[in-house]
């Protein structure tokens, strides 16, 4: 589904990534873990299309397209999601309304007939309820005044009502209590199947309790130094990050 | 001839024609034109030296030459007007095309008890003796020029008077239209409006250009409310690309009565308004909403003035800005706070979002605060949309274009979301929907 090969970018003259490969099947959950500054957010900004970045080598297939060739909002009707770690607060627009524009959107480039308002609202009431999140929020401007917690439930709302072929999760698990972190976990767990494949960036072996990743990678100064399966996150947060390193130094 | 002369010299025309017509019976009056377009061709038009006028030249007004004869009322299909007419709810209307009042277009608006309007032009020509305390104080025809120059021309507007307790069900909408004319021409519409104590209104004026027109407007507004009169204020200003508006609008508050205006800026070529509140009397307290989005080469200036002049008094004021095209804004709020009026509570914000390189904003807060024991904030911002927010509503899907208009229209709706009547937010939001779309249109290309 996603394919990732040699993968150079620059922020701002800087090197940040360094040649990064990976292969993501669909069907499969992939953990990113990594030393902040590694360049785990500038990789998934890169695949959701944020400008900015400028990519020096290497190329991005997605279904067989050329992803770094299509605008965001291309890559997002074709099924890319990115939960962001800092949800962007949007004054004056409607939560509900941007819920509503995003879905239609993708459905036309679907060729799928627009679902008419109230049919939309019910699905939305629904999957709402399921990420414990009061109604009221409908008819709030997106994200504004959000707690952290909100912010990030509300990402995974729009994921689910989106329902994307791959979704990219940035540190959705950071800044929650671990009600917030199951609930989150729980609609992860409900995107989950082998049509869906799901990119998480965490630091915590902590969500990875609650969804088994099939992968886990680190990431250390712009490329992937070790992959394996589950194992590894428990062993990182047993060992930390330098024996990866000196490993991958050695 | 000197330039300044060559300039006034319209004017000088239209006003011979109009004293040669002697129209006019009452002495008072031949006396007050008179002395009303003496002081304004001694004063002539500001200079860029003047404070107020720091931002705004007059050059392209004082370039064009726009005939002040008075033309025979046209006629118009009201079809035309569909666009600016207030059809959310039922309202009363008046009509005036090119300053003269069509009373074919107008609702009579009698048996309503309590209410009373007298349309001037009919008015003037007799006695209009009801008149005189509106027109005649130095303190108000000598303000400033263009005030002088509406006083000396004076022929068409409204009375509107409210006797105490009487609470409009239906708004007012005044139309001032538009109209092309062979030769260009000036209006001086008078707008006098007064509520009793207690008596609530909501009045929306509607400055609106028809295709082509290129005119110039000098309008005065003067209102006077009671003790705890309440008034809705809109003005929209959708005036055509080659129309000129100054616009002058003075409010005088006693006890414990509240003026809320919304102003929408949405057109016209050259548009200045001045908004003068003075809150005379305790707990008297104003609301002023302003959005203005100009394009093009379009100049929109915004004075606004609130005189704190008793204790307890509270004002709060925002206005936001779209400027695109090679589009000129000015915004001044000018707050002055006396002496004795302690315990006032004012708020100012100004709020601009630049689209194009071409862009101009200036903006200045002005406080003068003589008293103790205040609260007085104020606050501005130019800015560009916010990129993170672009990419965020993409990375949803939303194509970039609409992205934009999403997040402009955001900020335009803060001052639509002020309105409290349902009704008369929907025609706000109608008329900004018909112009906002082009905004971004053009911002493309830019
Ligand atoms: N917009 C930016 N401008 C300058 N440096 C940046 C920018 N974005 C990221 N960086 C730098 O790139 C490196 C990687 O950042 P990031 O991808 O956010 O790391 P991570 O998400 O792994 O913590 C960091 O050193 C960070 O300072
Ligand atoms: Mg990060």
């Amino acid at each position: 589904m996603l394919s990732i090969k040699n993968l150079h970018a620059r922020v701002e003259g800087r090197e940040i990534l360094k040649g990064l490969d990976l292969e993501v099947k669909a069907g499969e959950v992939h953990a990113i873990m990594g030393p902040n500054g590694s360049g785990k957010s500038t990789l998934v900004h890169i695949l959701a299309g944020r400008d900015g970045y400028e990519v020096t080598a290497g190329s991005v297939t997605y279904l067989g397209m050329d992803l770094l060739s299509m605008p965001p909002e291309e890559r997002a009707r074709a099924g890319v999601f990115l939960a962001f770690q800092y949800p962007v607060e949007i004054p004056g627009v409607n939560n509900v309304y941007l819920l509503k524009a995003a879905y239609n959107a993708i459905r036309k480039q679907r060729g799928e007939p627009q679902m008419d308002a109230m049919d939309f609202l019910t699905v939305v009431k629904a999957k709402m309820q399921f990420m414990g999140i009061d109604p009221s929020f409908l008819n709030r401007a997106v994200n504004e005044g959000f707690s952290g917690g909100e912010k990030k439930r509300n990402e995974i709302l729009q994921m689910l009502v989106l329902e994307p072929r791959l979704a990219l999760l940035d540190e959705t698990d950071s800044g929650l209590d671990i009600d917030a972190l199951k609930i989150v976990a729980q609609g992860i767990n409900k995107l989950r199947s082998p049509e869906h494949a799901m990119v998480m960036v965490t630091h915590y072996q902590r969500l990875l309790d609650y969804v088994q990743p099939d992968v886990v990678h680190v990431l250390a100064d712009g490329r992937i130094i070790k992959s394996g399966d589950k194992q590894l996150a428990l062993e990182l947060e047993r060992r930390g990050y330098d024996w990866v390193l000196a490993e991958a130094a050695a | 001839m000197n330039a300044v002369a060559e300039a006034l010299r319209p004017y000088t025309e239209g006003f011979a024609a109009l004293t040669s017509a002697h129209a006019d019976k009452a002495p008072w009056l031949i006396n007050l034109r008179r002395d009303a377009f003496a002081h304004f061709t001694a004063q002539g038009f500001p200079g860029e030296r003047e404070e107020d006028w720091k931002y705004t030249s007059l050059r392209p007004l004082e370039k064009r030459r726009f005939v002040s004869t008075q033309s025979i009322p046209e006629q118009i299909q009201p079809a035309l007007l569909e666009p600016v007419l207030l059809c959310e709810q039922p309202a009363y209307k008046l009509i005036f095309i090119n300053g003269r009042y069509a009373p074919a277009l107008s609702d009579a608006v009698d048996g309503v008890s309590g209410l009373r309007i007298t349309e001037l032009s009919t008015s003037l020509k007799h006695d209009a003796r009801s008149l005189q305390p509106w027109l005649t104080p130095e303190t108000i025809w000598k303000r400033d020029s263009f005030t002088a120059l509406n006083t000396a021309f004076l022929q068409d507007g409204v009375l509107i008077e409210c006797d105490a307790d009487v609470h409009l069900e239906l708004p007012l909408q005044l139309i001032f239209v538009s109209h092309q004319q062979p030769q260009p021409g000036a209006c001086y519409p008078r707008i006098l409006l007064k509520l009793g104590a207690r008596s609530q209104a909501t009045v929306i004026e509607t400055y609106y250009g028809l295709v082509g027109s290129a005119n110039f407007t000098a309008s005065v507004t003067q209102v006077l409310l009671d003790d705890s009169a309440s008034l809705e204020h809109m003005h929209i200003h959708r005036e055509s690309p080659g129309d000129f508006h100054v616009s002058r609008v003075a409010i005088d508050l006693q006890r414990a009565s509240s003026y809320t205006s919304h102003t929408f800026n949405l057109g016209g070529l050259w548009i200045r308004t001045d908004l003068q509140a003075r809150l005379q009397a305790p707990q008297a307290r104003t609301v002023f909403n302003g959005l203005y989005t100009v394009n093009g080469r379009q100049h929109v200036d915004n004075h606004t003035c609130i005189e704190h002049l008793s204790p307890e008094t509270r004002s709060d004021e925002l206005y936001h800005g779209i400027i695109g095209g090679h589009a000129h804004a000015v915004f001044n709020g000018k707050v002055i706070v006396a002496k004795h009026a302690v315990k006032t509570d004012a708020a100012q914000s100004n709020n601009n979002l630049l689209l194009s390189r071409g862009a101009e904003i200036d903006t200045k807060p002005e406080l003068e605060i003589y008293a103790d024991d205040v609260q007085c904030s104020h606050g501005a911002t130019i800015g560009q949309l916010d990129k993170q927010a672009l990419f965020y509503l993409r990375s949803r899907g939303i194509d970039e274009q609409s992205a934009r208009d999403m997040l402009m229209e955001a900020f335009a709706y803060r001052l639509i979301e002020r309105i409290a009547a349902p009704e008369l937010r929907a025609y706000a939001a109608r008329q900004v929907n018909q112009v906002l779309p082009g905004m971004t249109a053009v911002m493309e290309q830019s």
